[in-house]
């Protein structure tokens, strides 16, 4: 019993990295309706820059925040030099320009950083922590609580500030966005920002658990987008929720069922049984169109 | 009276499909002025040039300034609220999101809260469907939906867009007193396109006839509906 509570725990905690980096792709897909390939890789980079700022000698939360920052900034600058002008092309030229990011950062990260890996630090204590008769890592708790923090503050942001506001109603209906005054170019870089700092903030919290290379976010990309495919690819909501029950049915289905070599496998079969199944996800609106 | 809006030779072109070609009119500061004309002749399109919706050539003047060439976003700013072709609703938020996003460039935000009750005593369906999803309304409450939230900029400028689209006669007479009210009452000057000759021209002060892409016809309300060719074409008796 002792070892199944721990790996749903266990489970619940990556899921939390899960749901983050779902509820990414979902804020850009909502404003483009395309998903975004590189949001790991933009994760992961962040994460780079975490980890040379505390190499440097920086507290650990100073640097949190400091990358939480730069990976907005970043986020920002990639929208307005990068994906603004492909703005108006077809589907697949600005998909091209997603794949391009990802390649373009995994490689940059891997000629900057080597494709070593590196140990990423904690901000929580070593010791895990005793509830009642069962151990918890410090570290997932911790991990649970930031992302259930960032959900909440961004939950707060976009229901009750207008700036939230103008942002749903801009990713919904950009002509109707402008008629009212919303600059909506910047409501999509301001959107590509957070999603940005979501995913370094995800970043940060998984690496301590799977060290920091390069290739850290190619499976959690994958989850991701699973998790965002079974909540429903257009739902917040659904995102997060999607985000939890993979990374919980990961766990337990990896430790009890297939193994921890076909773990990834559980994300793919997810991807294809959902679309196959149930392509709008368990909150997404089904959409039809008429001809 | 003064004139609040005049235009100039304007042309307008969607792409290499050119839809106006060299509009002229002007609208007096507290008037209602409509536009008429068949489906197609370019009367939605005259508005969205006013609103930089589509590429335009020539001269609009807004409270004596150029406003050609300026962004949708900023010409909101001076006062020109747009109720357009379609409703523009957001569907997925609720109606008093709505409300609250039509007033996003204003600065006086207790003023706002206050026009939501102004807005709720003019039509006081919306006020029970405040938290109801829009587009879950129907089609007559979304129209009123879409006037509300053009009201809440506090406009100086008015641009209705068919606003008897799709709605029950009944409502459509609801919604035209609702405008003569706003008209008189608050001096909200109002630019009407209608296919319903019959109802704009008992709304509005003036009218211009346009027929593919340029004004043939100009004159009072009262003037126009005398004409004969309008009687035959647009009012049929």
């Amino acid at each position: 019993m002792d070892a199944f509570l721990n790996q749903v725990f266990a489970g619940l905690a990556t899921g939390g990295i899960y749901a983050s980096v779902a509820l990414a792709l979902v804020m850009i897909y909502q404003a483009t309706h395309l998903v975004n390939f590189a949001q790991g890789e933009i994760a992961m980079f962040s994460t780079y820059i975490a980890w040379t700022l505390i190499e440097a000698g920086m507290p650990y939360w100073g640097a949190f925040f400091l990358t939480v920052a730069i990976a907005f900034t970043l986020g920002v600058l990639i929208e307005r030099i990068i994906v603004r002008p492909v703005e108006q092309a077809p589907v697949l030229s600005v998909v091209v320009v997603f794949i391009g990011l990802l390649v373009i950062f995994n490689s940059l990260a891997g000629w900057i950083y080597t494709y070593t890996i590196k140990v990423f630090p904690s901000p929580f204590p070593k010791e895990p922590v005793h509830v009642g008769t069962h151990f918890f890592s410090a570290h997932e708790l911790g991990a649970v609580g930031v992302t259930l923090v960032v959900l909440a503050l961004l939950y707060a942001f976009f229901r009750y500030t207008p700036l939230g506001l103008a942002m749903r109603a801009a990713a919904q209906n950009p002509e109707s966005g402008r008629l009212v005054g919303i600059r909506v170019g910047w409501m999509l870089a301001l959107g590509w920002g957070l999603a940005a700092a979501i995913g370094a903030i995800a970043g940060m919290m998984v690496a301590p658990t799977v060290y920091l290379d390069p290739n850290m976010m190619a499976g959690i990309l994958l989850y991701a987008f699973a998790a965002a495919l079974v909540g429903g690819i257009d739902s917040p909501g659904g995102a997060v929720l999607g985000g939890f029950i993979v990374g919980v049915l990961e766990n337990l289905l990896g430790a009890y069922v297939i193994g921890n070599e076909l773990k990834l496998s559980v994300a793919l079969v997810l991807i294809i049984g959902v679309l196959v199944v149930r392509p709008s996800g368990l909150f997404g609106k089904i959409h039809v169109t008429r001809v | 009276m003064a004139t609040l809006l005049e235009v100039s030779n304007l042309h307008a072109a969607y792409g290499p499909t050119r839809v106006l070609h060299g509009i002229d009119f002007v609208l007096e500061d507290g008037s209602i002025t409509a536009l008429l004309g068949a489906n197609g002749a370019g009367k939605t399109t005259t508005l969205r040039a006013l609103c930089a919706m589509v590429q335009t050539s020539g001269e609009i003047r807004f409270g004596g300034a150029r406003i050609d060439g300026r962004a949708t976003e900023d010409i909101v700013r001076l006062g020109i609220a747009h109720v357009p072709d379609g409703r523009g609703t957001f569907v997925n938020l609720s109606t008093e999101e709505n409300l609250r996003l039509g007033a996003y460039v204003r600065k006086d935000k207790r003023a706002v809260e206050q026009d939501f009750e102004r807005i709720y005593a003019y039509f006081p369906r919306l006020k029970e469907r405040r938290h109801q999803q829009a587009g879950t309304l129907s089609g007559g409450e979304q129209q009123m939906l879409a006037v509300s939230r053009a009201l809440m900029l506090r406009p100086r400028l008015l641009l209705l867009d068919e606003p008897s689209f799709g709605l029950a006669p009944l409502l459509v007479r609801e919604i035209f007193d609702i405008m003569r009210a706003i008209n008189q009452s608050e001096k909200v000057s109002i630019l009407l396109v209608e296919q319903n000759a019959a109802m704009a021209l008992d709304l509005a002060d003036r009218a211009y006839l346009i027929e593919t892409g340029r004004v043939v016809l100009s004159g009072s309300a009262d003037e126009i509906k005398q004409n004969d060719a309008v009687r035959r074409s647009y009012l049929g008796y």
